[in-house]
């Protein structure tokens, strides 16, 4: 079964009475030619590489090549132990696992891309972190992450999911979107709710550029992680409310292929304006090349 | 319309610190060697737009190198290649141009042995790549299917023999890709394929009259 849209998506699970990942595992194990439970276990062991990841993160305070970014995780775990979060320990959690898989990523670890490496840290903090706290079994995480994939999968069909053909918005932006409805699945939402948390997560970061500072995936990208972990929060609680993005969910992939096309190259990896171009970061680029 | 796979967006597992700066560069250094398939002895990477102006932070210099020497994605050595002792007996260097013909992400590889072969990729995103030429000829293939590669004589019914010969396979063609330099002159084919050929249906088309080359590149493991 072809399933090029969301719309298409929600009718192939209502006509087989079917949760989006038993949809989903049974077009990409019959497209790719392995049983479901092979690809199952291709999942399982992706959601482990998540976990060494963070694991790994969490301990290290190296630094980057570039000397710009690591450190900041160990920060961050320290400020907790003395005072916890606002939040609780899920807000802990989700932002310390965030950064360590995205710090990992810039000091060249080994994570794994999801959708891209520079959001790596954006599915597996939610995933890992509420697994951890709802004791989510691993079929239950496993059921989450292809929810995450087939997401990420519809997305891609009409955009390319690269800062330099579309912006941030579809890379961390898409990350959130997954991440939100991973979330809902985990949670056991309706379809409906799932397809709303991810519209509603990626309605809110359309438009965000990809200016990083030297062209690295450093700055702002390793921050922007834990920041777009708590958005996929906040939209799967909006989503598990019943509200509803007003504008449907394929319209808005539509208007992310569209505000990518508009997007000034010089936004898109090029490193030829934003963030990249301030006073500091041309400072920072002129310190990285001369050494 | 070609559709995206489920697991290419929650994979690879890799070296960071960028899938299509890192992972696809490797990727495509992957890729490239083994369509050349021969002892590497100078290879020159020619880095455009995207890849020429943030490619030495992201690691893609590394991972070009990486991938044509073999190492997969997730390789803890893809870091330190340029000192690390499998890198020492090829001679490789880089140049940086901006071209807006070509992809953001764009890539040439030539390489020097017994044969010269310029080959050239672009890395499309979330990791993955696409071949698109190869010396004059223009090819298209990702690397997730084993691809058929041939360069003949333009003559009347090339294709209905190599097609026949992947029939009598029961393997089923997913793409087909043809050029040629010009009527009755180099022509090229890229065949895509579901599934394997044996080295028994290899070894038949190579026995085809007026082929320059065969090749057979396997698809990339991740």
């Amino acid at each position: 079964m072809k399933i090029n849209t969301f719309d298409e998506l929600k009718a192939a699970c209502k006509a087989e009475n079917k949760k989006i990942y038993e949809i989903a595992q049974e077009n990409e194990a019959q497209k790719s030619d392995i049983s479901v439970e092979d690809l199952r276990a291709i999942v399982k062991n992706n959601i482990t590489a998540m976990k060494d990841a963070i694991k790994t993160g969490l301990h290290s305070s190296e630094k980057s090549y570039s000397g710009m970014s690591g450190g900041d995780c160990i920060k961050l775990q320290d400020k907790f132990a003395n005072k916890s979060s606002l939040l609780g320990v899920i807000f802990e959690k989700i932002t310390t696992y965030a950064l360590a898989t995205s710090e990992e990523n810039a000091r060249m670890g080994k994570i794994v891309a999801c959708p891209t490496a520079g959001s790596c840290g954006i599915v597996p903090s939610v995933l890992v972190a509420v697994s951890e706290e709802i004791n989510a079994n691993e079929e239950e995480q496993i059921n989450a992450l292809i929810t995450a994939g087939e997401i990420g999968r519809i997305i891609s069909n009409k955009v390319q999911l690269a800062g330099a053909v579309a912006g941030c918005q579809a890379e961390c932006g898409v990350a959130s979107a997954m991440a939100a409805g991973a979330l809902a699945q985990l949670r056991g939402e309706s379809i409906d709710n799932i397809l709303s948390a991810v519209a509603l997560a990626m309605k809110n970061l359309l438009g965000l550029t990809c200016d990083p500072v030297c062209g690295l995936v450093e700055v702002p990208c390793i921050k922007r992680n834990p920041f777009l972990g708590i958005h996929a929060v906040t939209a799967y609680e909006l989503a598990s409310a019943g509200i509803k993005s007003l504008i449907p969910l394929d319209e808005v992939i539509d208007t992310l292929e569209q505000t990518g096309q508009l997007m000034s190259p010089s936004l898109k990896e090029s490193s030829q304006a934003g963030l990249a171009k301030t006073k500091t970061g041309l400072e920072l680029e002129k310190a990285f090349y001369a050494r | 319309m070609r559709q995206s796979s489920l697991l290419d967006i929650i994979s690879p597992i890799m070296v960071g610190p960028s899938s299509s700066h890192t992972a696809g560069a490797v990727r495509l250094g992957l890729l490239a060697k083994n369509v050349y398939d021969e002892p590497i002895e100078k290879i020159t990477f020619k880095l455009y737009n995207s890849y020429a102006q943030t490619g030495k932070g992201h690691g893609t210099d590394k991972g070009l190198l990486a991938g044509v020497l073999g190492l997969a994605v997730d390789d803890v050595r893809i870091k330190d290649i340029f000192n690390s002792d499998i890198a020492k007996n090829i001679d490789y260097h880089f140049e940086y141009y901006n071209d807006f013909n070509r992809h953001p992400n764009a890539v040439d590889f030539i390489f020097e042995g017994k044969n010269k072969m310029r080959i050239s990729g672009d890395s499309i995103g979330a990791g993955e790549i696409a071949i698109r030429k190869i010396n004059d000829f223009s090819v298209k293939f990702t690397g997730k299917y084993n691809t058929l590669l041939l360069v003949y004589k333009d003559i009347k019914g090339m294709i209905s023999k190599v097609s026949t010969i992947i029939q009598a396979e029961d393997v089923n063609i997913a793409s087909l890709h043809c050029d040629r330099s010009g009527k009755g002159e180099t022509a090229s084919m890229c065949i895509c394929i579901d599934g394997d050929l044996n080295k028994n249906a290899i070894q038949k088309i190579e026995e085809i009259n007026h082929l320059d080359m065969v090749r057979y590149v396997r698809k990339l493991e991740n």
